[in-house]
């Protein structure tokens, strides 16, 4: 689950990670008086929205007085800002951090993400900090500085200071460096973070180490031990129909075809996206129900694909081992039903009780078209779209 | 022979008095696999069918000699049931719980390094050697004894594959999902060493998808150490990349991870690629 950069901030204010003074406003009006009360000019207005590469996108800019302020707030609230990050539908503003300028000597990166490979935390940093650190990850891989942190123990002392002394980091702020590490850490693993990213992290011209952005994941499936990050969660960034499909447990991903398809299972889900695109049609979605699903997902899956009006034909592709084909095909019938489906639907079925299952179907007298397998359904697919 | 399990594999269930647990268990027993104890805290000296429950793994394993632990835990609770079963003594771990906190399976998995137990899972369908010993949730009546190894990340995906092999006329060694989460107690190159090394097994199917590398690092171990033939699948290949919201994934994974750079690492390698799914009967068929 990701957070805003500003909820972000008061998370790290609460580990006694340095950040600027600043608020956050949904208005010109409020902006002003968060101004005000950071002691004046300038400050910085950010766009917050839930992705990356926002200083590069225009999102992140300069007010040295009042006036510039309500113009770039104004600007700011309710503008779609396009980032290499959001995709070219790009991201509503609908609300900006209002920060105190900082006076900058040196920008670093610095994140602390789950590495898959070695399965241990990592430490990422690089003294080539800002808008800038793919690329030099990309070119200069040598200057991304990696420090693997066992978990079981935690992170140790020289972890921090190889990361202080390869950042080439000035011996009179290495001790402030070490506190944010290692409360860094402490907020990675008490929150059970997947990624927190700092870019970038800055030394000030007054000698001080703060973090200028954060940017933070959770994992969800830790969320039932942080009930306060649930607070969190802002819908209004979210695609409405993949908020929908989470409330009844279903796995949904919105895509741009017009092949809607249901299937249990992610990884067969998966591979029936790549059978449609083989056969030269394009899924509208990725949505899987569970190995395991019952009648009544599959009716809700039914619900959500056909609200979905770019869908032209579905394809349902079930491989039943603990979910059985005549428990599933009623759940496709009584759905159709309910749902009054008046689009091609090809159902291709595999396992346990698939002959009571077509048997169902066939009786049902609703418009299905059954396939005998995978490459067959594939091409009747295609030939319902096409 | 076959891999990790057989039959005299000595199963004890964690759960066994849940809905799942005993649903499974049942399956288990029905098709032949040693379901020797189960284990629901509170409910030692109770009995799911014929199957005696302990409180503990430790019990179970004294009075009937368990070797194999099988996990229907809750998330919140598997990662403490894990340990508990590395700390009792059995030898293989197979965990079917999906939703572990990935927190909790990092400490676990650095811990299992220092234990000579293997952990299957989590998140995954389990393992299976036809005829002999089912040890997860796989419809068993899919599978034929046979010389043919199965390896993947995914349960129904899995199913699809060994379904087809079965029609193709080739029967199974071991099938085996290792689960599709972050972290993983067993992953690819553990399961192909030990297809190499049974007799049983005479050519592989490995069940790949998107995201991370360890199908590259798979297929230059199969290019290094492996003489039986492999065929390789990759799911998600027309995926379109997901929205990151960092750059840290990026860096750490550098040009890895997409299905192109996974089908190209296979086809440098030597792994027959199969690139449809549709057909990796037939392909298979033609192979081995």
């Amino acid at each position: 689950m990701k957070i805003h950069e500003y909820q972000a901030k008061e998370l790290f204010r609460k580990f006694n990670i340095p950040v600027a003074r600043s608020g956050v406003a949904f208005s010109k009006e409020e902006a002003l008086k968060i101004a005000d009360g950071l002691g004046g000019f300038p400050v910085v207005v950010k766009a917050q929205i839930h992705a990356g590469g926002r200083g590069k996108g225009g999102g992140v800019k300069l007010a040295a007085n009042p006036e510039q302020l309500l113009t770039i707030v104004d600007q700011f609230l309710g503008m779609t800002l396009v980032t290499h990050q959001t995709g070219p539908e790009g991201r509503i503003v609908r609300k900006v951090l209002v920060e105190a300028g900082q006076s900058i000597d040196k920008e670093y990166y610095l994140s602390l993400l789950v590495d898959r490979q070695t399965e241990k935390i990592v430490i990422v940093a690089s003294q080539a900090g800002g808008i800038d650190i793919e690329n030099v990850a990309e070119k200069t891989p040598e200057k991304i500085i990696k420090v693997h942190v066992d978990p079981l123990l935690g992170i140790q002392g020289y972890q921090m200071r190889e990361v202080g002394f390869r950042l080439g980091f000035p011996a009179l702020a290495m001790k402030q460096l070490y506190a944010l590490l290692f409360n860094l850490y402490k907020f990675f693993v008490e929150y059970d973070a997947s990624l927190v990213e700092i870019n970038p992290l800055i030394l000030t011209s007054a000698g001080d180490v703060l973090a200028l952005d954060a940017k933070v994941d959770f994992d969800s499936n830790a969320l039932y031990r942080h009930k306060d990050l649930l607070e969190l969660r802002d819908f209004g960034e979210e695609d409405p129909m993949e908020v929908e499909a989470s409330r009844y447990n279903l796995n949904y991903i919105n895509l741009d075809g017009n092949v809607g398809n249901i299937v249990n299972g992610a990884g067969l889900a998966m591979a029936t996206m790549d059978i449609i695109k083989n056969a030269g049609a394009t899924p509208a979605n990725f949505m899987d129900v569970g190995g395991g699903a019952s009648s009544q997902q599959v009716e809700n899956a039914f619900r959500i694909i056909l609200a979905d009006p770019k869908v032209k034909a579905i394809l349902i592709n079930i491989f039943g081992g603990i979910l059985r084909c005549d428990v599933f095909a009623k759940g496709v019938v009584d759905a159709a039903r309910k749902t009054g489906v008046n689009i091609p639907v090809v159902v291709r079925m595999e396992g346990t009780n698939v002959d009571m299952g077509k048997q169902i179907l066939t009786e049902s007298g609703l418009n299905l078209t059954s396939a005998s397998d995978l490459l067959d359904a594939a091409a009747k697919i295609a030939a319902a779209v096409n | 022979m076959s891999i990790f399990v057989n039959k005299d594999t000595k199963v004890v269930v964690h759960g066994i008095t849940g809905k799942e647990g005993s649903f499974h268990a049942r399956a288990c027993i029905e098709y032949g696999t040693k379901v020797v104890a189960g284990i629901t805290p509170g409910k030692g000296g109770q009995k799911m069918d014929e199957v005696p429950v302990f409180d503990t793994v430790s019990q179970a394993i004294k009075e009937t000699g368990a070797n194999t632990s099988l996990i229907f835990v809750p998330p919140p609770f598997c990662a403490d049931s894990i340990v508990e079963a590395v700390d009792g003594g059995v030898k293989l771990i197979v965990a079917i719980t999906e939703g572990i906190p990935i927190m909790d399976m990092l400490k676990v998995k650095n811990y299992l390094t220092t234990k000579a137990c293997r952990l299957i899972g989590p998140n995954c369908p389990g393992i299976i050697t036809p005829g002999e010993c089912k040890v997860g949730i796989m419809p068993g009546k899919i599978h034929k004894k046979g010389n043919v190894g199965v390896v993947s990340r995914s349960g129904t995906l899995t199913y699809e594959v060994v379904d087809q092999l079965t029609k193709a006329g080739l029967g199974q060694s071991t099938c085996i999902g290792i689960g599709g989460d972050p972290v993983t107690g067993t992953n690819f190159i553990d399961v192909l060493a030990a297809f190499q090394a049974d007799d049983e097994t005479h050519g592989i199917v490995m069940v790949g998808e998107i995201g991370g590398n360890a199908e590259e690092q798979a297929a230059a171990y199969i290019k290094e150490h492996m003489t039986k033939p492999v065929v390789g699948f990759i799911a998600g290949l027309t995926a379109p990349p997901g929205r990151r919201m960092g750059h840290a994934g990026a860096i750490i994974s550098g040009a890895g991870g997409t299905g192109a750079a996974k089908i190209r690492a296979f086809k440098e390698n030597g792994v027959h690629t199969c690139e449809n799914l549709g057909e990796i009967g037939r392909i298979c068929k033609t192979i081995f």
